[in-house]
């Protein structure tokens, strides 16, 4: 990871230094009270501290040192800039990072790929074909979908890890391996109090209630809408391994009954990637910008019009799927979620990543 | 005051105890009746803030000793203060900005109505009655400087420039009675570089008692042991005034970084006394000689932060009573002082329904809560804390009363 001190973790640096001298937010998140464990402030400091930020804002709003104060002080979005700061850098390979300079960029390029890697591939194979298509390996044949989304997958996957290994590498200078057994134990503790954080999104209303949209003005909705995303995103996932386990094992070919379990879960899991991704674009529209770098808020808009693209194209396909339509809605879903798998390493799903890893660390920090 | 632990505060803070650390600080300068009201009403003060939306710390742990008798707001005073803000917008109270209180009309003990600067211009607001909460004078430097005379421009303001004092001197010049010592004000030493006005909590200083302080002539001036925070916070706001310039250096080796809270200013390091003083601009040959004197004079001892430890110096003047250790350990960090003032302790009398003492009788629809009246209870001195709940106790009294008052003029026409 990148050790320069940019701009954005000289400010931080600075608030830090403020913050650390008054601690009157200490109760509000961990943020402060890692910051309490700490004197001096490095890159990979200042990386941990931003990614453990929730941006619940309430600490904005509480500061006396805000702006116009001369100490000008904006934790939420100076953690913010920072965070986006440290997406790029921990970006594997590196030249991807301009990914996160430029999203809607990189997700309309990425869209595109999709488009143009799946249409030629619908169009030969549909043109071999003697009847019209019924099933969705009669657009696209399933070897051709494993072999594609598998490799990227892969890739995808390689990608996150290192990643994630540049992160808790930085963040964990020096963190030697559990031998003794009493350690090996409190390690699973806060790894159990890590995942229950992040699961619950416990920092979003650490204090008993929840984080502000605008000064004194707690909601649960971001919250909420939050859960129905992650939850919605793990149903859909979850829809879509007990169909690869339908396929594989059992040789039950797609497309399954409205009652069938991959339905079901991908059809509750897609309402929530609806209502999810909808309602968080239209709280951050209204969210008070002082709160978030500009950076951050264009990688979420990017991220969340993917996920609701996916999940409204997804529905639309369940509901259509015996029609006509369904060849050219098969092949813009599944562009879509191409794209949307693409660009997991180089936009705001990273967010979850390093989120989690700040967690654990927090975690792990208190136990000692 | 709590009998019990409570989810903010351990243990119990009795009402005596209260008492008698309001009465040893003030040395007697309290109105009794007001001050044994206002511990009463404080027991239950979390909850009923609460209702307002006011939430409160579990405890602060940078903070020494305090989580028995202080709860702490979370987020501190602005947070306080927004909550206080939004409950009363949703109750419909109109509340207008950038507005200063530049005259009061008052006929026969009686308000009639305020003259209010605004960016629009003066307008008079006329009201059946009024609680004056505009605080001290801390903020107006030509008030400090009639009591202080040129010591008053090195002062630095701890707070918001606002409190200049405008309906204190107002209420005064209509014949309020006075309360409070007028000549005094409650300082600590802050870190010199602070900002003029609203540099708050972050620019104090903690490193006092783990070294020297010497002021700009290189020379100590008072024992930097002598006692614990608060009682040593309290003092050196003053003792700093005295000096010339109004300016001192705290002085410690590397033995004792990492012993007190971080300050938001860096150190001002050096590798030898000769060249801090340099750097500090004080004369580097006294400076020597002082520390010269003073680690010739240090007592072998058992260093003990926590505790008044047996490290003291001998035959100085003054002496070091605790905490002294020789100053040999480069490099040395130095820290420049000023005095940073927290709030002034003139102010109206007030009876226990919070109505102003108006020439020789009770004003009866004048009320006054906060620092404009605190100096009834605190007329000198300072507990942590009892500024807030003078101000919150009183807040609500002189609410009530007002609101009371009004309605039965209204009944009566």
């Amino acid at each position: 990871m990148a050790d320069v001190l940019t701009d954005a973790m000289r400010k931080a640096e600075h608030e830090m230094v403020v913050c650390n001298a008054c601690r009157y937010c200490e109760a509000y998140c961990p943020v402060f009270q890692a910051m309490e464990e700490r004197v001096t402030f490095q890159p990979a400091d200042l990386t941990y501290l931003a990614n453990l930020c929730h941006n619940c804002g309430e600490c904005l709003y509480a500061c006396q040192y805000a702006p116009p104060h001369e100490f000008n002080i904006d934790v939420p979005r100076t953690l913010s800039r920072v965070r986006v700061e440290s997406y790029e850098s921990l970006a594997w390979p590196s030249f991807a990072s301009i990914a996160f300079r430029r999203p809607w960029s990189a997700t309309c390029a990425a869209l595109a790929a999709g488009a143009l890697t799946l249409a030629p591939v619908a169009r030969a194979f549909m043109a071999r074909a003697t009847n019209k298509p019924a099933a969705f390996y009669d657009v696209i044949p399933h070897d051709v979908m494993v072999t594609l989304f598998g490799v990227i997958g892969l890739f995808v996957f390689a990608a996150i890890a290192i990643g994630h290994r540049r992160f808790a590498g930085g963040a964990n200078p020096g963190d030697s391996r559990a031998t003794h057994k009493g350690l090996r134990h409190g390690r699973l503790v806060s790894r159990q109090r890590a995942v229950r954080d992040a699961l619950t999104l416990k920092h979003l209303h650490a204090t008993g209630e929840d984080c502000v949209d605008a000064e004194e003005q707690r909601r649960p909705w971001r919250r909420w809408l939050h859960h129905c995303t992650f939850y919605g995103f793990a149903l859909c996932f979850a829809s879509t391994a007990v169909a690869a386990i339908y396929h594989s094992v059992f040789g039950w070919i797609a497309p399954y009954a409205y009652t069938s379990v991959p339905v079901v879960l991908g059809t509750a899991g897609g309402l929530g990637l609806v209502v999810g991704p909808a309602g968080l674009l239209v709280l951050d529209l209204h969210r008070d910008a002082a709160l978030t770098d500009a950076s951050e808020r264009s990688l979420g808009f990017a991220f969340l019009t993917m996920l609701l693209l996916t999940s409204v194209t997804g529905l639309l396909l369940l509901v259509f799927r015996g029609s006509p339509y369904m060849p050219a809605l098969l092949v813009v879903h599944l562009a879509i979620v191409l794209a949307l798998f693409v660009t997991f390493p180089y936009g705001k799903f990273v967010h979850g990543i390093y989120r989690g890893a700040a967690l654990l660390k927090f975690r792990r920090e208190e136990s000692v | 005051m709590h009998t019990t632990p409570t989810d903010v505060l351990t243990d119990a803070y009795p009402e005596d105890e209260f008492m008698a650390d309001l009465l040893r600080v003030t040395g007697g300068a309290t109105d009794q009746t007001l001050a044994r009201m206002m511990i009463r009403a404080s027991a239950d003060l979390p909850r009923r803030m609460n209702r307002f939306g006011v939430r409160f710390q579990p405890s602060i742990r940078g903070t020494l000793h305090l989580a028995r008798t202080n709860a702490f707001f979370l987020g501190g005073g602005k947070a306080l203060m927004n909550s206080a803000y939004a409950a009363a917008e949703r109750s419909d109270v109109r509340i207008v900005y950038e507005a200063d209180v530049v005259g009061l009309c008052i006929r026969d003990g009686r308000f009639e109505s305020a003259e209010v600067k605004t960016p629009h211009g003066t307008e008079a607001i006329t009201a059946r009655t009024v609680v004056l909460a505009a605080g001290g004078f801390e903020s107006n430097l030509e008030w400090l400087a009639e009591i202080w005379g040129d010591a008053a421009n090195n002062f630095i303001v701890r707070g918001t420039p606002y409190n200049t004092g405008t309906v204190l001197r107002l209420m005064l010049d209509a014949g309020a009675e006075p309360v409070g010592d007028p000549s005094q004000c409650h300082a600590v030493a802050i870190d010199a570089r602070a900002p003029k006005f609203d540099g708050g909590i972050v620019t104090r200083l903690d490193s006092v008692p783990l070294g020297i302080v010497v002021n700009k002539h290189g020379d100590r001036f008072y024992d930097e042991g002598e006692d614990y925070w608060p009682k040593r916070y309290a003092i050196w706001g003053r003792l700093v005034a005295q000096q010339p310039d109004q300016i001192a250096y705290s002085i410690v080796d590397s033995k004792a970084i990492g012993r007190f809270m971080p300050s938001v200013f860096p150190p001002i390091v050096a590798d030898s006394i000769r060249e801090l003083a340099s750097t500090l601009g004080v004369p580097a040959g006294t400076l020597a000689a002082t520390i010269e004197r003073f680690n010739a004079a240090v007592r072998p001892g058992t260093f003990d932060h926590q505790t008044l430890d047996d490290c003291r110096t001998e035959g100085l003047i003054p002496n070091k009573t605790h905490w002294a250790q020789r100053l040999d350990t480069p490099p040395f960090h130095a820290y420049p002082l000023r005095p940073g003032i927290t709030f002034t302790y003139l102010g109206v009398k007030v009876d226990e329904r919070a109505r102003v003492v108006l020439n020789g009788g009770l004003a009866e629809n004048i009320f006054a809560a906060g620092e404009i009246m605190a100096g009834n209870i605190l007329g000198r001195g300072y507990v942590a804390g009892v500024g807030m709940t003078i101000g919150t106790v009183f807040g609500e009294i002189a609410g009530r009363e007002s609101r009371d008052t009004a309605a039965r003029h209204a009944r009566h026409g």
